[in-house]
């Protein structure tokens, strides 16, 4: 991976952004960026489009218009190479999509080899080092569904680290957990932002955006409608984000 | 005309079914390999293959079974090409069975949960890699037991084969019958020898498909 760029660049940029489904205009001009280091949360109400602006910096949804430039790819280009875009750039779902034929192990080994064309011991020696970042060791030769929800969510999130990304995006992932299974992964996740990962996060677990999250973006009908330290959580100047945080989101 | 049934013929029938069998086995090979490049063609990225597949299966699943073994002998060898029964057979059922295990293979692909799709991309695997170390060992579970059920197709439809002359199960069948005039008797022995083909792949099939109900968890949440 070559750095020439100065650390001012950000990894993640995205510029007057518009996406439409059918009829429907779910992202209509939305610009941020996201700078090395930094831990982005982007909350908002359901249909706000935070998650489809998610899925639009790792091309998982083509943009109309607009620019979008994650890690120097030009990911609203047609001739993007999406395998350098995705090399760079992690990803973590809601529903933790680990590969229910392979092992844990070779869930994290799959695409190391594969796409990098890792050695085999190199790759395992790896999923053993990310599987003890996320407190899994003893799960290695484990199938995905004899694994708990959380643990699952934190084999995905190794799976996604054994590729080295970037930057890391997170897309409602403790959405489809337990309140007490939600904790476990939040912590990995925790543990992530203080080593230093660039991370955006569309997340509902405001608490936890509060105490990780350098910057809030909140979108509202497809724009960004307020953004801002953690503290406008607390103090927010639109009266929509005041409602929203005021509906009982910011609990914990 | 005349005489009994006596072990000759029951040897004579045997031999039927092994070429029922034989000719189960060729459809069942032949059509795989066909039906597998079928089913990838069908979700190929190029338009051009998606409909040269998708036209090639409309036009053999509306095109009855007996008309394409028709044209396979009779057809050919009246414009200059002799084929035996064997390879007229073989070749018409392999481009039949292509059809029908291309279309059930081509569902079971595309009925691998989206988001699997998506976590593969997500690792930057290429269409190939996400394709054989992803879909298809997940793919290949859920269309096990249509492929099984599929099967008993197959050997019913070997019957027809009797009609360019190849000396299958039915054929030697009514070959028998010609001799002894036991219609009854003997298309009744048939009949059971087909069943006894059919039944446990049968049985096998409804045991794969419950083993998988009870696997439902095996797949990820869509």
């Amino acid at each position: 991976m070559q750095q020439n760029a100065p650390s001012a660049e950000p990894i993640v940029s995205l510029r007057d952004v518009q996406k439409s489904f059918g009829p429907l205009r779910v992202l209509d001009g939305v610009s941020f960026a996201v700078a090395r280091g930094e831990v982005i949360a982007l909350i908002g109400r359901s249909g706000s489009g935070k998650s489809t602006a998610l899925r639009c910096i790792d091309r998982f949804e083509k943009v109309d218009a607009g620019e979008i430039v994650v890690c120097g790819h030009r990911v609203d280009r047609p001739d993007v190479n999406l395998r350098a875009l995705r090399q760079d750039v992690g990803i973590v779902f809601q529903s933790y999509n680990l590969f229910p034929h392979l092992t844990i192990e070779q869930n994290i080994t799959l695409a190391p080899c594969t796409v990098k064309g890792m050695a085999t011991s190199q790759a395992k020696d790896l999923a053993r080092k990310v599987l003890a970042q996320v407190g899994l060791e003893e799960k290695l030769h484990a199938y995905p569904e004899q694994l708990s929800g959380g643990q699952q969510q934190r084999a995905a999130i190794a799976r996604s680290l054994a590729m080295q990304p970037k930057v890391m995006l997170f897309d409602e992932v403790t959405s489809a957990l337990d309140p007490e299974l939600t904790g476990e992964v939040l912590k990995v996740i925790e543990q992530l932002a203080a080593d230093g990962m660039t991370m955006v996060m569309v997340t509902h677990e405001m608490g936890f955006a509060k105490g990780i999250a350098d910057r809030i973006v909140f979108m509202h009908r497809g724009r960004v409608h307020e953004t801002g330290p953690a503290s406008i959580l607390t103090s927010p100047t639109t009266p929509e984000l005041t409602q929203f945080v005021g509906t009982g989101n910011l609990k914990s | 005309m005349g005489g009994h049934l006596n072990i000759n013929h029951l040897m004579f029938l045997g031999q039927g079914a092994l070429w029922t069998i034989g000719l189960s086995v060729i459809a069942l090979i032949g059509g795989g390999i066909v039906g597998f490049v079928i089913a990838l063609a069908r979700i190929s990225p190029l338009k051009s293959v998606r409909i040269g597949s998708a036209v090639y299966v409309q036009l053999v699943q509306g095109t009855p079974l007996l008309v394409i073994l028709f044209l396979g002998y009779f057809g050919l060898a009246a414009i200059g090409l002799k084929v035996s029964p064997l390879a007229a057979a073989g070749a018409s059922l392999t481009l039949y069975v292509a059809a029908y295990l291309g279309e059930i293979w081509r569902g079971c692909i595309e009925s691998v949960p989206k988001p699997q799709w998506e976590a593969a991309d997500g690792l930057a695997l290429s269409r190939t890699q996400r394709m054989m170390k992803v879909i298809l060992p997940q793919a290949i579970r859920i269309a096990t037991p249509p492929t099984v059920g599929f099967m008993v197709q197959i050997i019913k439809n070997t019957s027809l084969a009797s009609v360019v002359g190849f000396v299958e199960l039915m054929r030697s069948g009514q070959i028998v019958n010609n001799s002894l005039f036991e219609p009854f008797a003997i298309y009744a022995i048939i009949a059971v020898v087909y069943f006894a083909m059919c039944y446990p792949l049968s049985l096998f099939s409804q045991k794969l498909e419950r083993r998988m109900g009870r696997g439902r968890s095996n797949l990820a949440p869509a």
